[in-house]
């Protein structure tokens, strides 16, 4: 065989790679979306199986099983009813259906709300993980109060407080499990100023107003920072446990 | 026009998937047709068309008999033909007796066209032209007409597409080889979902299918979906109850919660220890339920068996804080485990304030203030309440005493 030398064979070997690996990705490509197209072909019907056919599909436990693996792994959820005549009356599964995704929601989110979620963007949020048929469209706020109100019995866990004009916040980390008061001890000490003021919080913590607030509001009522009206600008809140630290330092 | 048929969009026997496209417009001869905005799919014996989605749901969609169709040509789109052909031209054979009724009973024209929005798919053109040639109607005992589908016997193989039969090699070969492994996943999820009976019978291969699906475009895009609670819920829905208990199996509630509570105990002990010893109820009762799937229970089930934990003999407790939010909690994360850990902290730091053990242990000063009190009462832990607040130091009597 006869061995290639010189600049131009190496550049021609360069460029047959290059034209190999350009295929190569394009196939990838193509492949890829096959794959996307395919996994649309099976969360619509998948969507739309768990809507018909959820009582059949209950009644067989194998089955049951094989759909529940193949709605996670395409990420459709099978609790789908709609709101029907006996949802009304409050039996039913629908308001447990949306009470399982109303918690879902909050998990999903509270490593950047904290636990705190306006009922505008939770009912966003589970509409959108839902699907897309227009009966999860219809799903309104109040069925969201109502889902939620089934859950007092677990203690005040999970509560929505009423902010006014129509809108809610729903909290869903309990005091005891609030690792926010915590946060912002870190912050504080972490400046070395031994106070914080609120939109330090929401600069450099990525907060909202109200989960700033209502740490610091918290930590006030338990006597853990004391307030400060006197700067210009805003209130500040000052951490008596850090004084000597700081002054020592 | 007239050689079309309405029927439902369901494969003959021997008749096989090969290929789909979208937003596919049809032409009688030249003029418009309200057939607009259409999914395509062709098979070895047919072109079908339909409203976007209705083809997967096995929805009456419209049929054409690939046998009318005696040559192809591709017509270019815009004035000057720019942007590559758009159309496909289908001239056609005379209309059959004994044709299902279709959306014209005649027409003057002895042509079709398909018009391709994005433009024709060369695979697609392709794949028609070959199954043309292929005539796969003319094999023998399955022949194009629903009717014929019950009389067809056990020699009727599905039938050979002109593809396969090709020795494959090179790069194009590769492509093939992919592109039909694809054709064949497309056609069984189409036929598997069907109906519900359908679905059952292949439920096997679909979840190996929708799993190998999920790997790819996780390998490729790092998730199935952007959204936060769409990967959350396909985690939790993925750590699955194989038999949920339900309250039909059991004679009286109190067998059933005592079942019940058994099943959350053996499935929360991980989700547990992974999260530091303690959930609030809520959280429990969304995971129980997602891992139960359509068998949901109530919170006051989820209540009831929570309080027989303790009865069971099980590894976590119910617990109320003075709050009132419930909590399930691990045993380790009992008054004397507590008292023990929070002991070893304070000899080790020498002194604790509710705010440094919360930053230590990595709780809420609420709960970090509450351990420091069990440790306190069981006598391990010594107040030291002043003007600078409250701190708590190691008890010295009990160990300097002995």
């Amino acid at each position: 065989m006869r061995r290639h030398a010189g600049v131009g064979a190496i550049q021609k070997q360069r460029l047959q790679q290059e034209k190999y690996r350009e295929k190569g990705s394009e196939i990838q490509e193509n492949q890829f979306q096959q794959m996307s197209k395919q996994l649309e072909v099976f969360r619509e019907n998948l969507e739309e199986f768990a809507t018909k056919h959820k009582n059949e599909i209950k009644k067989n436990a194998q089955f049951r099983r094989q759909f529940q693996e193949m709605c996670a792994a395409i990420g459709v959820d099978p609790l789908a009813s709609g709101k029907g005549f006996w949802s009304v009356l409050g039996i039913g599964d629908f308001y447990y259906e949306i009470g399982v995704q109303i918690v879902e929601v909050c998990l999903a989110t509270n490593y950047k709300n904290g636990g705190l979620i306006t009922l505008e963007e939770l009912r966003t949020r589970l509409i959108a993980a839902r699907g897309k048929a227009k009966i999860h469209q219809e799903i309104t706020n109040e069925d969201l109060l109502v889902a939620v109100k089934k859950l007092r019995i677990f203690g005040n866990g999970f509560t929505v407080v009423p902010m006014g004009k129509g809108k809610w916040l729903v909290q869903s980390v309990p005091g005891e499990l609030n690792l926010d008061q915590t946060l912002v001890l870190q912050k504080a000490s972490g400046l070395g100023t031994a106070w914080v003021s609120i939109s330090i919080l929401i600069d450099d913590l990525g907060w909202t107003e109200t989960r700033a607030q209502n740490a610091l509001n918290h930590m006030v009522k338990e006597g853990l920072a004391w307030v400060d009206t006197q700067d210009t600008k805003e209130t500040l809140y000052w951490f008596p446990s850090m004084f000597s630290e700081c002054v020592a330092a | 026009m007239d050689r079309f048929e309405y029927i439902e969009a369901r494969l003959f026997e021997g008749e096989n998937y090969l290929k789909r496209d979208k937003n596919v417009k049809i032409y009688d001869g030249d003029d418009k047709t309200h057939f607009t905005d259409g999914e395509v799919v062709l098979t070895t014996h047919r072109i079908l068309w339909g409203k976007p989605g209705d083809i997967p749901k096995g929805l009456v969609c419209l049929s054409l008999h690939l046998y009318y169709v005696f040559c192809i040509e591709e017509e270019s789109g815009g004035v000057f033909g720019l942007g590559g052909p758009k159309r496909i031209l289908l001239h056609l054979g005379p209309a059959l007796p004994g044709k299902r009724p279709g959306p014209a009973v005649v027409s003057p024209f002895h042509f079709v066209k398909f018009s391709f929005k994005d433009g024709i798919d060369q695979v697609f053109y392709k794949a028609l032209t070959d199954a043309v040639a292929a005539k796969a109607w003319e094999r023998p005992a399955t022949i194009s007409s629903p009717t014929s589908v019950t009389s067809s016997n056990a020699s009727s193989k599905p039938t050979v597409t002109p593809v396969n039969s090709k020795i494959r090699s090179g790069i194009v070969g590769i492509e093939r080889s992919i592109e039909e492994q694809h054709r064949a996943t497309d056609q069984s999820i189409s036929v598997a979902f069907q109906d519900l009976k359908k679905l059952m019978e292949k439920a096997k291969d679909m979840v190996a299918i929708s799993k190998n699906i999920s790997t790819k475009i996780r390998d490729k895009q790092g998730d199935i979906s952007e959204d936060d609670t769409v990967r959350f819920k396909a985690y939790l829905m993925s750590l699955g109850i194989d038999d949920p208990v339900t309250r039909d199996a059991f004679r009286s509630d109190s067998d059933y919660y005592l079942g019940l509570s058994q099943q959350i105990s053996d499935m929360m002990v991980a989700v547990l220890m992974d999260c530091g010893g303690i959930m609030s109820l809520a959280d429990v009762w969304c995971r129980v339920n997602r891992a139960r799937g359509l068998e949901l229970i109530s919170p006051e089930d989820l209540l009831n068996a929570c309080k027989l934990l303790q009865t069971i003999g099980a590894p976590m407790t119910l617990r109320k804080f003075p709050s009132g939010a419930c909590v399930l909690q691990l045993n380790s994360q009992r008054d004397e485990e507590v008292a023990k850990t929070t002991c070893e902290l304070l000899e080790e730091n020498g002194y604790l304030t509710p705010v440094k053990l919360s930053q230590i242990a990595n709780v809420s000063v609420l709960l970090a203030r509450e351990r420091l009190f069990t440790t306190e009462r069981l006598g391990m832990a010594c107040r030291d309440e002043s003007i600078e607040g409250l701190a708590f130091y190691p008890n010295l009597f009990l160990r300097e005493a002995s």
